[in-house]
């Protein structure tokens, strides 16, 4: 934790502002003093707010091997991103965190290979692994990359994937849309579905982030194909206030994602109410 | 022990007072809650269950946490917290002041809440041991002893006298300020009270009310029983037992916006509420049975989980006395096989 007032934030300033989607941008964010606000792990999060709408919490999808600043990728769906998306760079903003257990990137992940798979937002904290993978490349495996969105207008960072990603020795990307577009030559279809036609080894360890129904059929199709649970993590998304668990909101049985999570193995999830 | 009748009594909570804010039960429009004490106060310390419990001292039904100035882009924060001076809180029985050290397993584990913690050491806690009990009382059933409560100060009230003993440097340094009000005390009706009171417990209905079929139950298969739906049926989702309960800790952050600014602060939420997990993506618990569930899997078996075995009820029974369908945790832990009878 960055600050023992845990509730009281720090003012940072966003620096930055990148068009992804029609609803979604990046913003960079970097201290009063232009440093990096705070060090974070990949799958952690941090409280954003301006004054006067509300706080809301985002991951942070740049990497930490980023020593420059950090980046939040944010879809408008309420008050506050609606806000957020009117800002100009220059704008400062209150940060608070980062919070929450991260992937086990230096532990579990070490050595193995990585299957990704994201639908639309879901790429925000995925983004943040692959490229501490990539920044880290003799300490992983091979990688293999599904990526779903709506439309092509929907897929975020697609110019970093395309120029980096797809570049990257030993890194496979599968891009998908969920129906047929003009100048979309790339495949047709939805992410579980891909995903399974790629049968990709069920050796990889797996990493799952998206909306829940895209999880639960993503999941179903691995453990056909022999994904064992203990190789497959994924984040939750709850209503969160606090981050550290004390506000009482976002518990799963006796964890509260803010703290115990967002990341989860999937056989932690299966000794949890299934209440997310 | 020192002693003071009961009819010097004011004297003491002005006494007490004049250095201090006192804050203990007082009737106000026919009800009894915890309140500063001022001249021609209506003090009920013979009380046991005030309507909410004295929780407010240390987490607020609603707190400032930080003020904002907005000016163009630019943001500066205004830390409102000021420096707590030490107050007195007098009255709290055996179980709101266990249910304390619920509150401090939640705000005072990494990372502290400071808000909770300046209030917490800056409070003086005088417990009022009980000298009768009621029907809705099941302390015993989490292990509190209600006629020799702690806290920096127990006292004892009978008809005629307050006895007064000092637990912790606090209580006597504060014991000392009081000089001569208090008088000293050797003989027994101390004991003599505790003992009837005792007796008197084992013959209420809840006496001998157990948790042992959660201390041993499994979580998954607790909370898929089919039990849950008829327990929760008349639930209205008012959220009264939240609010009435000592040990209830949900809380919201919000804003409010004025001229001068914005003022960021916390208030008491409630998990019975329909709005409470509610997101864009969807809702986790979509009934009110989810609702229900939630709150007393919680007290008798996440809680514990997490905090080795300690429950997060104190049987101080406001819920059963409060809940407008009649609903409450004791219903639950029978269902789920707590005794009835011995
Ligand atoms: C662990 C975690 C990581 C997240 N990461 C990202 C991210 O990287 N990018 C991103 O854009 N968003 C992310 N979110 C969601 C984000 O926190 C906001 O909840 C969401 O953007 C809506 O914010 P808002 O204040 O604009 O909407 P509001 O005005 O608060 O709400 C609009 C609607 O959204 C609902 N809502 C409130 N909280 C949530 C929630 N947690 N999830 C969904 N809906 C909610 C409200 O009930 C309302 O129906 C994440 C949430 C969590 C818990
Ligand atoms: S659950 Fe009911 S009996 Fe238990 S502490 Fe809360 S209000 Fe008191
Ligand atoms: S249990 Fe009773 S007091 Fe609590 S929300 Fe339901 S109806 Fe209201
Ligand atoms: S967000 Fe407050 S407990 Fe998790």
């Amino acid at each position: 934790m960055h600050n023992v007032e845990a509730l009281i934030p720090i003012i940072a300033v966003v620096t930055d502002i990148k068009r992804e989607t029609p609803d979604v941008k990046t913003f960079r964010v970097v201290g009063l003093d232009g440093k990096k606000p705070f060090e974070h792990m990949p799958g952690q999060c941090a409280m954003i707010s301006i004054p006067g709408i509300g706080e809301a919490l985002f991951s942070i999808t740049s990497s930490p091997t980023n020593k420059e600043y950090v980046e939040f990728s944010i879809k408008k769906c309420g008050c506050v991103t609606d806000v957020l998306h009117a800002i100009e760079p220059g704008q400062q903003i209150t940060v608070r965190g980062p919070y929450g257990r991260p992937f086990p990137v230096e532990t579990v992940f070490k050595g193995k290979d990585l299957l990704f798979i994201a639908g639309g937002i879901g790429l925000a904290p995925l983004r943040s692994v692959i490229n501490y993978v990539r920044d880290n490349r003799d300490n992983y495996g091979k990688v293999a990359i599904v990526y779903g969105a709506r439309s092509a207008d929907d897929l975020v960072q697609l110019k970093e994937i395309e120029e980096e990603w797809k570049k990257e020795k030993d890194f496979s990307v599968y891009l998908t849309i969920d129906r047929e577009q003009e100048k979309w030559d790339g495949h047709v279809g939805f992410v579980p579905t891909y995903a399974k036609e790629l049968a990709i080894p069920n050796t990889y360890t797996a990493v799952l982030c998206g909306p829940p129904i895209m999880i639960k059929f993503t999941l179903a199709g691995l453990l056909e194909q022999g994904f064992e649970k203990k190789n497959i993590y994924t984040t939750l998304e709850l209503r969160m206030k606090c981050g550290f668990g004390k506000c009482g909101r976002c518990n799963v049985g006796d964890k509260y994602v803010c703290k115990d999570g967002p990341v989860f193995c999937m056989t932690e999830l299966d000794e949890l109410p299934d209440e997310y | 022990m020192k002693k003071i009748s009961l009819a010097n009594l004011n004297e003491l909570y002005s006494a007490i007072s004049a250095n201090y804010p006192l804050y203990l039960p007082v009737e106000r429009a026919g009800e009894v809650n915890y309140g500063y004490y001022e001249e021609g106060a209506k003090v009920r310390l013979d009380v046991l269950k005030t309507v909410k419990s004295p929780k407010d001292c240390f987490f607020p039904q609603t707190e400032d946490l930080m003020k904002f100035k907005v000016e163009g882009q630019k943001i500066e924060i205004i830390d409102v917290r000021e420096h707590a001076k030490p107050f007195v809180v007098m009255g709290v029985r055996a179980c709101d002041f266990k249910a304390f050290d619920v509150l401090d397993r939640v705000f005072l584990v990494d990372p502290l809440d400071t808000y909770y913690q300046t209030k917490r050491e800056a409070g003086i806690v005088i417990t009022h041991a009980c000298g009768k009990v009621e029907e809705s009382c099941f302390c015993k059933t989490f292990g509190i002893d209600p006629v020799n409560p702690l806290g920096d100060v127990t006292v004892w009230t009978d008809s005629e006298n307050l006895y007064w003993r000092a637990n912790t440097e606090k209580g006597e340094a504060l014991t000392k300020e009081l000089g001569d009000l208090l008088v000293e005390y050797q003989g027994n009706a101390v004991e003599e009270q505790q003992a009837k009171v005792n007796e008197i417990y084992a013959k209420l209905p809840l006496a001998s009310l157990t948790t042992e079929s959660f201390k041993n139950g499994d979580m998954m298969e607790l909370f898929n029983s089919d039990k849950w739906q008829k327990l929760s049926e008349a639930c209205l989702g008012c959220g009264t037992c939240t609010f009435v309960c000592p040990t209830c800790q949900c809380f919201d952050i919000r804003e409010f916006v004025t001229n001068s600014g914005v003022t960021r602060f916390r208030c008491w939420d409630s998990c019975m509420f329909n709005d409470f997990t509610k997101t864009a993506g969807g809702q986790p618990r979509t009934t009110q049975m989810q609702r229900y569930r939630q709150r007393f899997m919680h007290k008798l078996v996440y809680f514990p989980q997490n905090n080795e075995g300690a429950y997060s009820c104190v049987g101080c029974g406001r819920c059963v006395k409060k809940c407008p369908q009649g609903l409450n945790i004791v219903k639950v832990i029978k269902e789920f096989g707590g005794k009835q009878d011995a």
